[in-house]
């Protein structure tokens, strides 16, 4: 078997097939990022995986999962300051909890450098918005590279580390899912030797670091004037392309769109000029002006929004160039993943004589989506089956993120308001105020607890909220591939001190406190029908550990699982398993039999329960 | 080879990304180009999951376009139709383990059951050639992705793909007894 730590450790470098993810460990391990950090969330979790696959000893660089994005990235910037090249990573969404923070990094003279990876999520696959985080980088006078391959990723992190030690910035490295996600063989080059000191640098002769009253204009001042030096430097990096297909007609573009146009452009005769930029901000505004210049025609195919269009038609506008620049049309090209498909669609809309949209084959064959399932065992399904069971129709339920958020789908529909992490309990405290008829139910992960749900439960004492908290504590931060979180006992790196939730509650003033493990169907039910005719804030903690977890773990062990259940003699077609608890072991065959599907099954047995007719039973 | 688009779809948890990584592995030992992306949003155990490989120096995106794969691979009954009717071109192929993981609307009983004539009756109108792999003395059903595999192998459906590809690429993901399982496994239907 070929060591992932092995090859990202190689001190003569090779070929190797990866994932971006994984590219840019070996990147920062090339560069010598001294500081990683991190909170989970895809699609950057697997940059964690690979880093974890380093052997801890002989890995150069410390990396720790931080509480949110925000700390994650405050530790980062800590380390640069000292003089330590850092980066943090994090999703799209990520942004917008460590954006008072981040904001900030560029008035500060960042000696050791600083990389932000974001990965954005055009398509919104697993992210509840597409937001387009080039925004922030105008807002705060950020460069951004835009790598399209593995193999970009690679070289444009260095790139970014390079620039950002260089002018003591904050460079951003934006990827995005199928930028993160996707694979090919990187030629990786030999690793250089880092003399890592200790001493720390910090020192505020390279302040000011805070941005104080005069100071700090004087810092902006001073960012605005590195941005403005910066633009003159990118002129000359070496990363943009141009095919010249000696066309009237142009296209810029960047990162993953520009993968798809060239599959477009595979089918066409009639190819356009193609630009494709590297850094998406600031602009190498001669040489688009340029391309502009060489073209009656150019379009800006740009995923999400029209962030390149606008600077692109400004630079055009104050040149007094006469190309007609082709932005965004209809709404649509504002909205997803820019695809082949979706790439196709959009440029047809402008050069329909080139360009046909892929024709829909007609089958009379519809097949309705298979949406993700909460796994068989998991503890949330019994929650959310016996909490069902104590709810009116009139309650109103407030989700948070996690994969307690599946709740939301059928057969349970639990959950019917979600803003982002941590939001639950603000926003059912703001739902039970001139409400005195239906009963506010709110839910919460134990990792997104400690992530941004503690300020919600901090201001429900404070001021004195009515409504119920159910906090869905199952050991992990699951959703994004089991992470550990401060209740856990364990850091990324060792064992550490645990943080139990319940002891946090009480420290934070909670008095009404419930505990139970959600295996226990009924008297979970009858702890929320009690708590809901309680008055003020009440917390119900939900507990089962996660079973996929568990699963793998006694797999790995090599030990067996429990013997699957069966349906059996006294199933009298209730219906209930399969329908209302709704585990997917449970099948429905010819003629209305319910069996269960024994490759699902992990003999959790959570399902006995539920049963009518006592039907369920472990096989022989 | 300019281009050869390999879509493969499952459902969470069978298996779909080792299936993938293996392919990827086997297509490089043979010398040519291969690019691809795993699609796994919110990939817990019964979500639709999905796979893209793209073989030849023409292929760019790591997504493949919407009907114009040569190659569809599922591993389960359900998304075998799915992977057909989104992914796959006239003329291509349908490879598909024949397990049946019931989506949630036919567990509710508002949709039938895929059947293996609904399978073939798409099939006939993309004028699509369809192996239906299924072995019924299969001790361990997270082998399902090795078998449909083997298949491959067997059939050589991946042009210029051997079966000492297959095989070499096991070896550089799997180890111990696993590899060794997963190997035997492999040799017995592969021949």
């Amino acid at each position: 078997m070929k060591s992932m730590g092995e090859m990202l450790l190689s001190t003569g470098g090779g070929s190797e097939i990866v994932i971006g993810n994984t590219a840019i460990v070996r990147a920062m391990l090339e560069a010598g990022v001294r500081v990683a950090t991190s909170y989970p969330g895809s699609p950057t979790p697997e940059i964690a995986s690979a880093i974890a696959s380093i052997p801890r000893e002989r890995n150069p660089m410390y990396f720790e999962f931080s509480v949110n994005e925000k700390v994650a990235t405050e530790v980062a910037f800590g380390a640069s300051i000292n003089g330590h090249l850092s980066c943090v990573f994090f999703k799209s969404v990520g942004l917008n909890v460590a954006a008072d923070t981040f904001v900030q990094l560029s008035m500060m003279e960042l000696i050791g450098g600083m990389v932000i990876v974001l990965g954005d999520d055009p398509g919104a696959n697993s992210s509840q918005n597409e937001q387009d985080n080039r925004h922030y980088a105008h807002l705060s006078y950020t460069p951004v590279f835009e790598p399209a391959t593995p193999s970009e990723v690679y070289v444009m992190f260095k790139q970014a580390a390079d620039l950002s030690r260089k002018l003591r910035m904050p460079v951003i490295v934006r990827l995005s899912t199928h930028v993160c996600h996707a694979k090919e063989k990187v030629d990786f080059g030999p690793m250089p030797v880092h003399e890592h000191g200790n001493k720390p640098l910090f020192c505020m002769e390279n302040g000011p670091y805070i941005p104080i009253a005069a100071d700090a204009l004087k810092m902006k001042r001073r960012t605005l004037h590195k941005f403005w030096e910066l633009k003159d430097l990118l002129e000359e990096l070496p990363v943009n392309i141009v095919e010249d297909n000696s066309s009237e007609r142009g296209v810029i573009t960047a990162g993953a769109p520009y993968l798809s146009l060239m599959d477009v452009l595979e089918e066409v005769e009639d190819k356009p000029d193609v630009m494709k930029l590297g850094i998406v901000h600031p602009l190498p505004k001669n040489r688009i002006l340029q391309f502009l210049k060489a073209h009656k025609e150019v379009k800006i195919l740009e995923e999400l929004d029209d962030v390149l269009e606008r600077e692109i038609k400004a630079f055009a506008y104050d040149n007094g160039l006469t190309t007609r620049i082709l932005g965004k049309g209809d709404l649509e090209d504002w909205i997803g993943e820019y695809t082949p498909d979706k790439v196709r669609e959009v440029l047809s809309k402008c050069w329909p004589d080139t360009f046909k949209p892929v024709k829909e084959p007609d089958s009379p064959v519809k097949l309705n989506a298979r949406p993700a399932q909460m796994c068989p065992g998991c503890g949330h399904r019994s929650a959310f089956h016996a909490i069902k069971l104590a709810l009116k129709d009139t309650d109103i339920t407030v989700a948070d993120i996690g994969c307690h958020t599946l709740g939301y789908l059928e057969p349970y529909r639990v959950g019917q308001v979600l803003l982002c992490m941590g939001h639950s309990t603000g926003t059912a405290a703001g739902l039970s105020m001139f409400n005195d008829s239906r009963r506010v139910v709110a839910f919460l992960g134990d990792s997104t607890f400690f992530h941004a749900g503690l300020p919600g439960i901090v201001n429900a004492v404070f001021n004195k909220h009515n409504l119920t908290l159910i906090i869905m504590e199952n050991g992990t931060t699951a959703m994004t591939g089991h992470q550990d979180h401060p209740a856990v006992g364990r850091n990324f790196n060792d064992v550490s001190q645990k943080i139990p939730v319940r002891q946090v509650l009480e420290g934070l003033g909670v008095s009404n406190i419930r505990e139970i493990d959600t295996y226990n169907q009924a008297g979970l039910k009858e702890y929320v029908e009690a708590a809901l005719e309680e008055e003020g804030f009440k917390v119900i903690i939900a507990r089962h550990p996660c079973m996929l977890k568990f699963t793998r773990e006694m797999r790995k062990k090599g030990k067996k699982l429990p013997r699957p259940v069966r349906v059996g003699e006294k199933c009298n077609l209730k219906y209930v398993c399969v329908g209302q608890f709704a585990c997917p072991s449970y099948q429905i065959a010819d003629g209305g039999r319910v069996w269960v599907q024994e490759d699902l099954c992990i003999g959790d047995r959570s399902c006995v329960q539920t049963c009518p007719s006592q039907a369920i039973e472990p096989v022989e | 080879m300019k281009k050869y688009d390999i879509f493969l779809a499952g459902v969470g948890g069978q298996g779909i990304g080792l299936l993938s990584e293996t392919l990827a592995r086997a297509v490089d030992y043979s010398g040519q180009r291969v690019i691809g992306a795993d699609t796994h949003g919110l990939a817990q155990r019964g979500g639709m999951v999905s796979s893209h490989l793209r073989v030849g120096t023409g292929a760019h995106s790591v997504l493949i376009t919407r009907h114009s794969a040569d190659l569809v691979v599922a591993l389960e009954r359900h998304e075998a139709l799915r992977g057909m009717l989104d992914y796959l071109k006239d003329g291509g192929t349908l490879v598909y383990y024949d397990a049946v993981w019931q989506p949630l609307d036919v567990r509710l009983r508002r949709t039938a059951q895929v059947r293996n004539e609904d399978i073939e009756a798409e099939a006939a109108r993309k004028k699509a050639k369809v192996l239906r792999v299924f072995k019924e003395d299969l001790a361990d059903s997270r082998m399902q992705n090795v078998i449909i595999m083997a298949e491959l192998s067997k059939a050589k459906l991946i042009p210029g793909v051997e079966k000492e590809h297959y095989t070499a690429a096991l070896s550089d993901l799997l180890s111990g007894r696993v590899l060794e399982v997963n190997l035997k496994a492999f040799e017995e239907v592969a021949g």
